[in-house]
């Protein structure tokens, strides 16, 4: 039978695995486990030979550079259930911040590990619209409008959906005077969304590909590979007057450094993330870089934007998440009634 | 050794019995024993307020509601199919065959995706389907075609072997006595294939409430309409609370061991029934 056939192949496949697996380990050069979030993937990929190479260069050592992704929390769930990741990079704080609550697997004081609160690149909150800007969209306000669909992926499963929020919530917060009038804002443009995909990707899909929705807020970041993936001139990206900008946070497994003596080999891997090459790497896989000669560089794909922080504006995310994003706070509420 | 009383005919009985309870426990019992446990560190008002949440009531709802329908939709057309590959021979007969089992072998995501490509406004069916009014992709609409999908091969599957041992003759017994096509079905096929068909239905709808990976794509995921259960469970696991998923996941369990175990009793007690009648 077929479904017989298909077993025997992945057993195939799975001891063939398992035996790589084997003689990999019987090598033993020391080696990188880098745990990170999804969108990171291509970024890293450039990443780690760059580094490889420089630190032959520097200590004449071979270091294997390991790299593992998937959802934020999920990776961070992992990293807590035992994965033995040297270094971890998220895209938002509170994927670390677990890691100090949970068994202390970070350092408390990890923001000052590291320069710029240990997030060596950003991206910010921007819209993809449609050719030409049919629905004229220029601002947070114009998401408000009865008729206009928005997309936006899943706040409560992923970190580019609180984001967009946080961003709303702020712009709301701002023009409007108070934390509950912005809320309110916030809840007008989720009455536009008509789907809440389960990943940025997932939304990017749904917007371009499946033609549904007049913007899509996501990441400037994910708006560059729109235009490499489904060609440039067919969607454009509007800059609102104020938006989120979401650092990149990194961190090194205190517990796992000590045991695997791999402690000089992260910290210099992290290091790396801030050198000019580091940089440059970083611009290339449209991220905003923090070295200003490197942002000034790009200076075309990076333009200035009014961005906030959800430290400064809104008092973290502890405070965020605990106030909106909580089972039964004001996210649950506003889509409950509308 | 054991006396004649306890004796049985096959030999190795307490080795055979031994090993299952032991292999069960480890594949199944254990697993499921860390979710009532991690269950157990919430209060019963902590408990009560996951689980009979707006959100969490509503996707119950949603998932038993579309399993159920997919489960009875997969019944009448798997049994059709089953049917028409037993009894008829066509060309690309073997082909058909085949591409009953895909559903069991594609990864759910990839079926998520492709189903949602077709049922999208702008998809090969969506473009027909909605000037029409018939909303797919993005609805529990949406929800029901992807668990239709999933659950097609076991229903297949579970009738198909004993629709071949069912011998012709008793059909054409039954029209000899005079038997109508439609009560030769109904008296004769359908009979026989009970216990199959709960069976492949039993199959197909645990098989449909527990599934996320293609359901994802092509729910549209809106809280209170067409947001599924696993859903909110991996809402809470993104949410570091463990505990709050595995109250969801309880509940589920719960719901299903409930439904699977009625259904179960149900068709041994018509076996029973249509025995001694």
């Amino acid at each position: 039978m077929s479904f017989k056939k298909v077993l025997s192949v992945t057993g195939l496949a799975a001891s063939c695995l398992m035996l790589m697996g084997v003689l990999a380990m019987a090598q033993t050069p020391r080696s990188l486990l880098n745990v990170s979030y999804d969108v990171a993937r291509e970024l890293y990929k450039d990443i780690n030979p760059a580094f490889a190479a420089a630190w032959k260069a520097r200590t004449g050592e071979s270091l294997t550079l390991n790299q593992s992704h998937g959802g934020s929390s999920k990776q961070a769930g992992a990293v807590i259930g035992g994965l033995e990741a040297d270094v971890i990079t998220m895209n938002q704080s509170p994927d670390i911040d677990i890691l100090v609550e949970r068994g202390g697997l970070v350092a408390k004081d990890w923001r000052a590990k590291f320069p710029h609160e240990a997030a060596p690149y950003s991206s910010v909150s921007i819209f993809v619209v449609r050719k030409g800007n049919p629905k004229g969209i220029k601002d947070w306000n114009d998401l408000t409008r009865p008729g206009t669909q928005v997309i936006i992926p899943n706040p409560k499963v992923t970190g580019n959906g609180r984001y967009t929020y946080v961003a709303a919530l702020g712009y709301g917060l701002k023009t409007l005077g108070s934390e509950e009038a912005g809320k309110e804002f916030v809840a007008k443009i989720f009455k536009n969304v008509p789907v809440l995909d389960g990943g940025g990707r997932g939304a990017t899909t749904t917007f371009a590909q499946r033609d549904i929705g007049d913007v899509l807020v996501t990441f400037e970041n994910e708006a560059v590979a729109i235009e490499t993936e489904f060609g440039a001139g067919k969607f454009e990206v509007v800059y609102p007057s104020l938006t989120i900008e979401a650092p990149a946070p990194v961190a090194i497994v205190e517990p796992v450094v000590e045991k695997k003596k791999t402690r000089d080999a992260a910290t210099a891997y992290l290091d790396f993330l801030y050198s000019p090459e580091g940089q440059a790497i970083i611009a290339k896989n449209n991220f905003r870089p923090r070295d200003a000669a490197v942002l000034a560089k790009n200076a075309a794909k990076f333009p200035a934007v009014n961005t906030f922080t959800v430290e400064a504006l809104l008092g973290g995310w502890a405070r965020v998440n605990a106030a909106h994003f909580a089972d039964g706070a004001a996210y649950d509420q506003m889509m409950t009634r509308r | 050794m054991a006396g004649a009383s306890t004796r049985r005919v096959l030999p190795g009985f307490s080795m055979t019995l031994g090993f299952a309870i032991a292999y069960l426990s480890l594949i199944v019992l254990i697993p499921l024993s860390a979710v009532f446990l991690k269950t157990a560190s919430l209060t019963l008002e902590q408990f009560l307020g996951h689980v009979t949440a707006p959100r969490a009531l509503s996707a119950f709802r949603v998932t038993f509601g579309t399993a159920l329908a997919a489960a009875l939709v997969n019944v009448v057309f798997g049994l059709l199919l089953a049917y028409a590959l037993v009894r008829y021979t066509f060309p690309g007969k073997t082909l058909v065959d085949a591409l009953i089992d895909l559903p069991f072998a594609l990864p759910t995501a990839v079926a998520g995706i492709a189903l949602t490509a077709i049922y999208a406004k702008n998809g090969w069916l969506g473009q027909i389907l909605e000037p029409m009014g018939v909303k797919v992709a993005f609805t529990p609409t949406g929800i029901l075609v992807a668990l239709i999908f999933i659950g097609l091969p076991f229903v297949v599957r579970t009738v198909q072997p004993i629709l071949e041992d069912l011998d012709t003759e008793y059909e054409e017994a039954a029209a000899s006595l005079g038997a109508t096509r439609l009560e030769t079905v109904r008296r004769v096929v359908l009979p026989a294939l009970l216990p199959a068909l709960t069976t492949g239905f039993t199959l197909a709808f645990a098989r449909a409430v527990g599934e996320y990976g293609s359901v994802i794509f092509i729910a549209g995921n809106m809280p209170l309409v067409s947001e599924i259960a696993p859903l909110i469970i991996i809402t809470k696991l993104e949410q570091y609370d463990y505990a709050g998923a595995t109250a969801i996941a309880a509940v589920m369990l719960v719901a299903s061991f409930a439904l699977l175990l009625a259904i179960n009793l149900a068709q041994g007690w018509t076996a029973k029934r249509r025995g001694r009648g």
